[in-house]
C-alpha cells in the first residue's frame, strides 16, 4: 500500500501538483483513519491532503482513477484473459431487465438491435448498475481491445461510442418523451427532459472511458497508462496548441484569474504607495499633541490608471492566445481608464466598439473574427504593413499614459519589418510590450523576427499559457 | 484523545439532523479533520453553504461558535489579542503614591487580568467545546495571514509578556474562502481542503425539501431541474443554492404548483442578479424550440 501511495504522490508531482512533505505524510496519515474498502472515502481522504486547488481537482481524479481502479471489489477484472467469463456475469444484472427480449442465452448471443434496445432502455430509467453493466458490455464487443496495441484510450472510446450512437438514443429518448406526456410538451418541460437525458448520457460516456480505462491498465500497467493520460493543468495548457476540450476549460479558468487579477491590481492601487504630505492635514493633526507633528497626514494617492492599447495579431497560427488576451485584458478594463484594441492580419482595423456596451465578450471576440476588416492583400501575417498603417491613423493618439501591448509571433513572411513604427511608438508611449506566444527556443527562427521589433520595446514576453499572462499582467502600471 | 466522530457515515447522518445536507466530501473532510486535528479550508463559490457547514458542525457538537470575519486590514490586535492599556494606566497611576517597585507593576499590568482576548485566543483558552470559523480568509493581506500560521498547526498563540497559552483541547477550526486571491502555500499546507461545488440535481432537490417543509416534491423537482439547466449556461453568476431557496419560496408564496414558461421568466430576477444573464436565460428557457444549445460547451 505504502509503496502504491508514494508512487501515487510521485505521479502527482509529474503532473504539476505541488504535493509537498507534510502533505504526503498527512495524506497516509488520514488513510489510517479510512475504511479501506471505501473506495470513495479513500478518495476523499487523499483529495482533502493533497490537493490544495480545485483546478487540480480533474487532474487529480485521472492519475487516481488510473492507480486505484483495479482495487475495489465491484470494480475487479477478475484477471486480465477471461473477458469471456466477465460478459457472463455481466448478464445477471442484465436479464430481469431485458425481460423477454431473449437475451437470456449470455452476452455473445445478443444481437446489436437488442443491446440497443437495452442501452435505450437503461437510459430512459437512469439505472446507475445497468449502465455500467452496459459500459462494459459495450466495450468488449465494440472496442476491439487487443492487449499491447499502442493506441491510447481515445481510440477505443471513439470506436465504442460510435457504435453506441448515443446522440440516436438521445433524439428516441425525446421522442418517447414527446408522446408519452398527455399534452405537447412547452420549450421548458422539453428542454428539461433534454437536460435530464442528456446528463444521463455524459454518465454512461463516463462509464465507458472509465471501464476503457481500466482494462488499459490491466494491460499495460499503472505506470504508462498515467504517463499516457497525463494533461497539462489548466494554467498550464499551452494557447496555440490546446485541443478543443483545453480550450474549453481554459475558458473556464480565465473568468476566476480576472476576478483574481482585478483584486489583486485594485489592492496595488490602494495600497502601493502614499501620496505626497499633506501639510494642513498634518498641522491640523498636530494640535492634538500640543504643535507637535507626530502624526504626518498624507494626501489620497491617485495615481493614473493607464490608458492601454492592444495590437493583436488574429490570424490563424496565433489567434487562440489573441482571444484569451483580450479576454483578460477586457475583463479588467475597470483598472484601466481606457482601452482601445486594434486587430491585424495584414491590414489592421479598430475593434474597440466591437467591446463596447457589450456584456459578454465571446460574443464581441465572434465579431472581431468575422467583422474586422484586417486583410489587405492575400491574408498572411505582415506585421511591417499592419503597424506602418497602425502608427498613420492612430499614431496621434498615443501619448505618455498610453501602455502598448503587442499580441503575436513576429512571423513576418519575410516582409519588411518597419522595425521604426515600433521605435516612434515607445518614444511616444508609457510603456511598448510585446506578447510572444511561441516558446522561447523559437524565437528567431525562420520567418519570425521578433528581436527586430523586440529591441524597441521594453520588454518581450514569452506567454504561451495562462500562468505567464497572469504573471505578466501583474507588471502592468 | 476522544473523537467527536464515529465514521464520516456518522457525520453525514448527524449533520442532517440539522438540516444540513452534506455529500460524501463533505462528511469525509470534517470526519478527517476531527481525527487528524486539523484545520478544513473551505472552498467554492459564494453561496454554498460553507459558513452554513461550521455552523452546522458547531450545533451538532453542542459547541459555541466563535467567529472571526477577515477583512482588508485585519491585524492581530483584532484577531488575536489587545493588551487593555486604559484599564493598564489606571493600574499604574493608582499604584502612583504606593512604593511597590517597577517590577511589581511590570509583571502585574501585563498579567491576564488586562489582556482582551479577540477571538483566535478566546477559540484557543476556552474550556467549553468550541468550533472556530475563520470566515472569507482571502480578503486579508498575504502578510495578516501569517498571524494564522501558528494559531493553525499547532494551536497556540505566543504574547511575548506572558508567553506561549497552549490549547486546552483542540477545536474544530474551519476557514472560508471564496477565492478571490491564492492563499498562501503555507497556509494551504497547514489545512485540509475542501472544495464545495453546486450540488448535484438530486441533493439540491432534497435541499429544497428539508429546507421548505411545505414544498410539494414536484415543485422541489422542477426547481431542481430549471436550476441545473441555468447553470450550464455561461453566466456572469450562476444562481447558488441560497438563491435557488429564495426563488423556491417565491415560488411558494405565488401559489405556484408546477412551474411555467412565463412565471420561470418573471422570477428569474431571484435567481440571478446581472441583466445580462436574465436576459441570456430567459431567452434560453423559452427556447429556441430547446432544440440546439449553441454556445455551450459540454465536457464528456
Amino acid at each position: 500500500m505504502l509503496e502504491l501511495l508514494s508512487g501515487f504522490i510521485v505521479e502527482l508531482r509529474a503532473a504539476g501538483l505541488p504535493v509537498s512533505l507534510t502533505e504526503n505524510l498527512d495524506a497516509m496519515e488520514a488513510i489510517t483513519h479510512i475504511p479501506l474498502e471505501d473506495r470513495d472515502a479513500f478518495k476523499y481522504a487523499l483529495a482533502a491532503t493533497l490537493v490544495k486547488n480545485n483546478s487540480h481537482w480533474r487532474a487529480f481524479e485521472t492519475v487516481f482513477e488510473v492507480y486505484f481502479s483495479l482495487r475495489g471489489s465491484e470494480y475487479s477484472l477478475g484477471g486480465g484473459d477471461e473477458l469471456p467469463e466477465i460478459t457472463d456475469d455481466d448478464e445477471i444484472p442484465l436479464n430481469p431487465e431485458a425481460g423477454g427480449a431473449g437475451a437470456g442465452g449470455g452476452g455473445e448471443a445478443m444481437s446489436p438491435e437488442q443491446m440497443a434496445e437495452m442501452l435505450f432502455q437503461a437510459m430512459r430509467q437512469g439505472d446507475d448498475a445497468m449502465m455500467r453493466a452496459l459500459a462494459r458490455q459495450a466495450v468488449t464487443r465494440f472496442a476491439g481491445m487487443e492487449p499491447g496495441r499502442p493506441v491510447g484510450g481515445t481510440y477505443y472510446l471513439y470506436r465504442t461510442l460510435r457504435n453506441l450512437d448515443l446522440d440516436g438514443v438521445l433524439e428516441r429518448l425525446m421522442e418517447e418523451a414527446q408522446q408519452e406526456s398527455p399534452a405537447p410538451l412547452t420549450p421548458l418541460e422539453e428542454r428539461l427532459e433534454r437536460d435530464e437525458f442528456e446528463s444521463r448520457i455524459d454518465r454512461m460516456k463516463k462509464e465507458i472511458e472509465a471501464e476503457i480505462r481500466r482494462r488499459l491498465v490491466a494491460d499495460r500497467g499503472v505506470e504508462a497508462m498515467a504517463k499516457t493520460l497525463r494533461k497539462p493543468l489548466p494554467e498550464d495548457v499551452d494557447f496555440m496548441h490546446a485541443n478543443r476540450e483545453e480550450l474549453v476549460s481554459l475558458r473556464k479558468a480565465i473568468y476566476p484569474l480576472t476576478r483574481k487579477l482585478a483584486v489583486r491590481l485594485a489592492r496595488k492601487r490602494r495600497h502601493g504607495r502614499k501620496g505626497p504630505l499633506d501639510f494642513r492635514a498634518t498641522v491640523r493633526q498636530s494640535l492634538s499633541y500640543g504643535g507637535v507633528p507626530a502624526d504626518p497626514r498624507f494626501r489620497y494617492p491617485r495615481p493614473s490608471k493607464p490608458e492601454i492599447f492592444v495590437i493583436a495579431d488574429i490570424s490563424g497560427s496565433v489567434a487562440a492566445f489573441a482571444r484569451f488576451t483580450l479576454q483578460l485584458v477586457y475583463a479588467i478594463s475597470g483598472q484601466f481608464s481606457r482601452v482601445r484594441s486594434f486587430v491585424f492580419i495584414d491590414g489592421l482595423d479598430e475593434v474597440t466598439q466591437y467591446f463596447e456596451g457589450v456584456e459578454d465578450i465571446s460574443v464581441a471576440i465572434h465579431r472581431v473574427n468575422t467583422e474586422a476588416d484586417v486583410v489587405w492583400v492575400d491574408g498572411h501575417s505582415d506585421y511591417g504593413h499592419a503597424f506602418e498603417v497602425f502608427w498613420e491613423k492612430y499614431g496621434r493618439e498615443v501619448g505618455p499614459k498610453t501602455t502598448v501591448l503587442i499580441l503575436g509571433d513576429a512571423r513576418n513572411n519575410y516582409h519588411a519589418s518597419q522595425s521604426w513604427t515600433i521605435k516612434e511608438m515607445r518614444k511616444k508611449a508609457r510603456h511598448v510590450y510585446w506578447l510572444n506566444p511561441e516558446p522561447k527556443a523559437y524565437w528567431d527562427t525562420g520567418d519570425s523576427i521578433v528581436s527586430d521589433y523586440g529591441a524597441h520595446t521594453d520588454g518581450v514576453y514569452e506567454c504561451r499559457n495562462l500562468r505567464q499572462l497572469e504573471k505578466f499582467v501583474d507588471i502592468l502600471e | 484523545m476522544d473523537y467527536r466522530f464515529e465514521s464520516p457515515a456518522a457525520v453525514r447522518t448527524r449533520l442532517r439532523e440539522v438540516d444540513y445536507l452534506s455529500d460524501e466530501a463533505i462528511a469525509g473532510v470534517v470526519f478527517l479533520a476531527d481525527r487528524l486535528g486539523k484545520p478544513i479550508l473551505v472552498e467554492g463559490p459564494a453561496g454554498t453553504g460553507k459558513t452554513q457547514l461550521a455552523k452546522s458542525v458547531a450545533e451538532i457538537l453542542g459547541a459555541r461558535l466563535i467567529r472571526l470575519q477577515c477583512y482588508e486590514g485585519l491585524d492581530e490586535s483584532k484577531a488575536l489579542y489587545e493588551w487593555n492599556y486604559k484599564k493598564q494606566l489606571l493600574r499604574i497611576q493608582a499604584e502612583r503614591n504606593a512604593d511597590s517597585s517597577w517590577e511589581d507593576i511590570e509583571t502585574d499590568i501585563f498579567s491576564d487580568e488586562f489582556l482582551l482576548t479577540r477571538p483566535l485566543l478566546e477559540a484557543i483558552r476556552a474550556e467549553d467545546p468550541v468550533v472556530l470559523l475563520i470566515d472569507e480568509v482571502d480578503r486579508v493581506e498575504v502578510e495578516t495571514e501569517a498571524l494564522l500560521l501558528e494559531i493553525l498547526s499547532d494551536y497556540q498563540v505566543s504574547i511575548p509578556e506572558l508567553g506561549t497559552i497552549e490549547a486546552r483541547q483542540i477545536p474544530m477550526v474551519f476557514l472560508t474562502s471564496n477565492n478571490t486571491r491564492e492563499l498562501s502555500e503555507a497556509l494551504k499546507r497547514r489545512c485540509l481542503f475542501l472544495h464545495i461545488d453546486y450540488p448535484e440535481m438530486d441533493r439540491e432537490k432534497e435541499i429544497v425539501l428539508t429546507r421548505l417543509p411545505e414544498i410539494s416534491d414536484s415543485l422541489a423537482d422542477q426547481v431542481a431541474r430549471i436550476v441545473r439547466s441555468i447553470r450550464q449556461l455561461e453566466l456572469k453568476k450562476s444562481p447558488s443554492v441560497s438563491e435557488t431557496l429564495d426563488w423556491a419560496k417565491t415560488l411558494l408564496l405565488l401559489g405556484v404548483e408546477s412551474i411555467t414558461e412565463a412565471e420561470a421568466v418573471e422570477t428569474l430576477n431571484i435567481l440571478l442578479k446581472y441583466q445580462s444573464d436574465i436576459a441570456k436565460a430567459s431567452k434560453e428557457l423559452q427556447g429556441d424550440s430547446g432544440a440546439k444549445k449553441p454556445g455551450v460547451p459540454r465536457t464528456s
